[in-house]
């Protein structure tokens, strides 16, 4: 035998020697596998398996969603929902209670009317507008232009600030004494007071919730054109298509999975939108930015009368929106998917 | 050698059976806190000596924003997860969850004989004996203006007696002739709305006592306010800028000169003291009158023992330590605050301020106790008086931004309160 054959060999019992507390540990494990698979047969393991990941859900997901459910349907200030008076659908025919649903001032609860019109308009405006800039940003960005890596690092780089933290930087430029107005003051511009005017209020928690979420939403969609494959923009070269015609005939179409989860992801978060806008605005000037979480915030938690079942009422109508606008999703990816 | 090895073994082992002993008898305590100026530091320098006299006791002290202890410490203590004393503004809405300290203090008549009208507004209702804790201050409210500004601008001070409307001509004077962006600033807050709507008029509650928040008074003060916010004496950045019963100050921009004149509180003696300095006169002038009466708002902070305590010996004794004469004089001396102690009120404290700013606001704002009307006294003993704060507000807030008429927002403001305390109710 050479040197390097009885090196071999060594290594080889070495690693072998290493492996022993592996197996040991695998066949351990495997033991009460075959046991479970011995008993309920090869189709129920897959459930076991699960079993982990369901009960997690089922603690932090569905019983929340049952608990908020019973919250909704009692009343009285207690915390904890033994204590609580059952109150039915009271809160529910509160929040629904009123004369004309499109002026929330007929409405006995106008303040969550509001908050139901303003997130509305934030989500149309907002969504729109982040879909179509993130869109022409990532077509931009997917283009061999100078400094492309640095410049797609600018644009993702608000995507990992803290809301809070993103919010509270615009809050110190608009402010009255903020850098923008110093900058309107110097050109000879009268000072704007952005967060007293509600149109501006409303423009700044559009700008800034588009300014710190756009990066996300570019990433995903820079990914769908990279994968189109290259060939088919030489062939519609070679064949002398014009530039917009390719945009409308082979970037959209092959983009449209991406642009799908853009725009349901967009949707859901602008929904759900309260930190950002809550730091910046307040909700203010009076309920101009207000928008449904904060409602839901300010009646169960920070009102002196802190009514649990009326914003756990209001949730499950949030809950419901969030529902519908996720079916609406999973529609539209099918009905993409068997095209 | 072993037998030494084994000597210092056996001694170590000792030793640390000793401070393990020493650190099980050990008693922590949780104190959760706000700061309006230095009283945090003041505090800890009172429980250090605490501490030092009761080596078996230590207290945490948990320095929050005002925030947490308006909005989170109610979730806490309904949770039963609250600490085991807290500094609250809402005296009377949390006292549901405060320990009657009586049979932990040594002599209650003394916590009675020093106390006795802040204990009151402490207490639930028909308890007319419970001991929960003491004013760490007594507030009043007030404004201030600054009158370096009213020299600059030669114009003259509206003297005693003066009303609202009096002051609101004199501040906007001197603001065209300075270019000062803000003449009159009051915080957003019902507290400080309140006292004024009472020189108007309010009776904010019915002949039966219940809280009766709308009539002619207030009507008349919201009026004004919000007449002042249309021609530029106020700046809508206050009132306007939030929604809710969020509070605002405008503090700093009275610090900055921004602001002729700051409707606010004795408690902002502290900060404009260090801030403000001599900067500016910054200067404490009595409530200015409405048609009826010339009246601030009494209020102020509490330390209270809350009866989620596991350990109510050891707050009975912290709160013993920390209500005596000499830690309060200590305490009230070095925080400039407005003694919430009837004996050290009477017989005066050394306050540890030679600023004549600050030593003369604190005169006018001591000054005005007797002043306060007695409806504004009912008021802050009411519990629910928060409820009613904020419904004032945040609708006067939404009017004051167009967002509905004056009418409109007072029909709101009494359905909010209806609301709010039927809600309430529930849990009877």
């Amino acid at each position: 035998m050479s040197d390097t054959d009885a090196n071999a060999s060594v290594s080889e019992k070495l690693v072998a020697i290493a492996a022993i507390p592996v197996v040991v540990f695998f066949r351990l494990l495997e033991a009460p596998f075959r046991l479970l698979q011995k008993a309920g047969g090869i189709k129920l393991m897959p459930y076991f398996f699960l079993m982990p990941n369901l009960v997690f859900f089922g603690i932090f997901v569905v019983l929340p969603l049952f608990i908020n459910l019973a919250y909704s349907l009692s009343g009285g200030t207690n915390i904890f929902l033994l204590d609580r008076v059952y109150t039915g659908t009271e809160q529910y025919e509160f929040l629904f209670d009123c004369g004309n649903y499109l002026d929330p001032q007929t409405c006995r609860e106008d303040r969550f009317w509001k908050a139901i019109f303003n997130t509305g308009t934030f989500v149309f405006i907002q969504v729109t507008s982040l879909v179509i800039l993130s869109l022409v940003t990532a077509l931009i960005l997917n283009r061999k232009i100078r400094a492309r890596g640095f410049f797609r690092a600018v644009f993702f780089f608000p995507v990992l600030l803290s809301p809070v933290v993103v919010a509270l930087i615009w809050k110190w430029i608009l402010l009255r004494d903020g850098i923008l107005n110093a900058f309107l003051v110097s050109i000879g511009l009268d000072r704007i007071l952005f967060f007293v005017s509600p149109e501006w209020a409303m423009f700044w928690a559009i700008f800034v919730s588009i300014w710190s979420h756009m990066g996300f939403y570019m990433l995903i969609l820079l990914a769908g054109l990279q994968a189109i494959p290259p060939d088919l923009y030489e062939a519609a070269e070679m064949d002398g298509t014009s530039p917009e015609r390719v945009f409308w005939k082979i970037t959209l179409p092959l983009l449209w999975p991406n642009m799908l989860v853009v725009v349901v992801l967009a949707l859901i978060k602008g929904v759900q939108v309260f930190d950002e806008v809550f730091v910046l605005t307040g909700g203010g000037p009076g309920t101009a930015t207000q928008f449904i979480v904060q409602y839901i915030y300010t009646t169960g938690f920070a009102s002196r009368v802190q009514n649990f079942g009326l914003a756990s009422a209001a949730s499950v109508v949030l809950g419901v929106v969030l529902f519908v606008l996720t079916v609406a999703q999973l529609a539209a990816t099918r009905r993409k998917d068997d095209v | 050698m072993t037998r030494k090895l084994i000597t210092a073994l056996a001694g170590s082992a000792l030793a640390m059976g000793v401070l393990a002993t020493s650190a099980m008898a050990q008693t922590e305590l949780r104190m959760t806190w706000y700061n309006d100026g230095n009283e945090g530091e003041v505090m800890r320098g009172l429980l250090d000596g605490f501490e030092a006299a009761n080596p078996d006791i230590t207290v945490i002290l948990d320095v929050v924003p005002y925030k947490a202890i308006l909005e989170g410490l109610p979730v806490q203590l309904a949770a039963g997860q609250g600490p085991d004393l807290a500094r609250v503004t809402d005296l009377g809405g949390l006292n549901e969850y405060y320990l009657d300290l009586t049979p932990y203090v040594s002599n209650p008549e003394y916590w009675e004989a020093n106390f006795g009208p802040f204990l009151e507004w402490l207490r639930p209702a028909n308890n007319d004996s419970a001991i929960s804790g003491f004013m760490t201050q007594l507030t009043v409210t007030g404004p201030y203006v600054n009158r370096t500004l009213f020299e600059q601008a030669a114009v003259d001070m509206p003297g005693d007696g003066a009303t609202w409307s009096d002051w609101a001509t004199a501040v906007n004077e001197v603001a065209a002739a300075l270019d000062i962006p803000i003449p009159m600033a009051w915080d957003r807050s019902g507290h400080r709305v309140a006292g004024p709507a009472i020189a108007m008029g309010a009776q904010m509650f019915d002949a039966d006592g219940n809280p009766a928040l709308v009539d002619q008074g207030l009507k008349d003060m919201a009026t004004m306010l919000y007449d002042w916010h249309q021609d530029g004496t106020m700046s809508a950045e206050l009132w306007g800028s939030v929604s809710g019963s969020t509070y605002l100050g405008a503090n700093e921009d009275f610090a900055n000169a921004q602001v002729v004149m700051y409707m606010s509180g004795s408690w902002q003696i502290p900060q404009f003291a260090e801030t403000i300095g001599d900067a500016f006169d910054w200067w404490a002038v009595p409530a200015p009158c409405g048609t009826t009466a010339c009246t601030g708002m009494p209020g102020g902070a509490a330390l209270v023992a809350l009866q989620g305590t596991e350990h109510p010996e050891e707050v009975g004794v912290l709160m013993e330590y920390l209500s005596s004469e000499e830690a309060l004089a200590e305490f009230y001396g070095k925080t400039l605050f407005i003694p919430g102690h009837l004996g050290l009120a009477a017989g005066g404290v050394d306050f540890a301020t030679d600023d004549p700013r600050a030593r003369h606001a604190l005169e006018t704002f001591a000054g005005a106790v007797p002043t306060i009307s007695p409806i504004a006294f009912d008021l802050q003993g009411y519990p629910n008086n928060r409820v009613m704060f904020n419904a004032l507000i945040s609708r006067l807030g939404e009017a004051i931004v167009g967002e509905m008429t004056l009418d409109q927002a007072f029909e709101r403001m009494s359905q909010d309160v209806e609301q709010q305390l039927a809600e309430q109710a529930r849990d009877n």
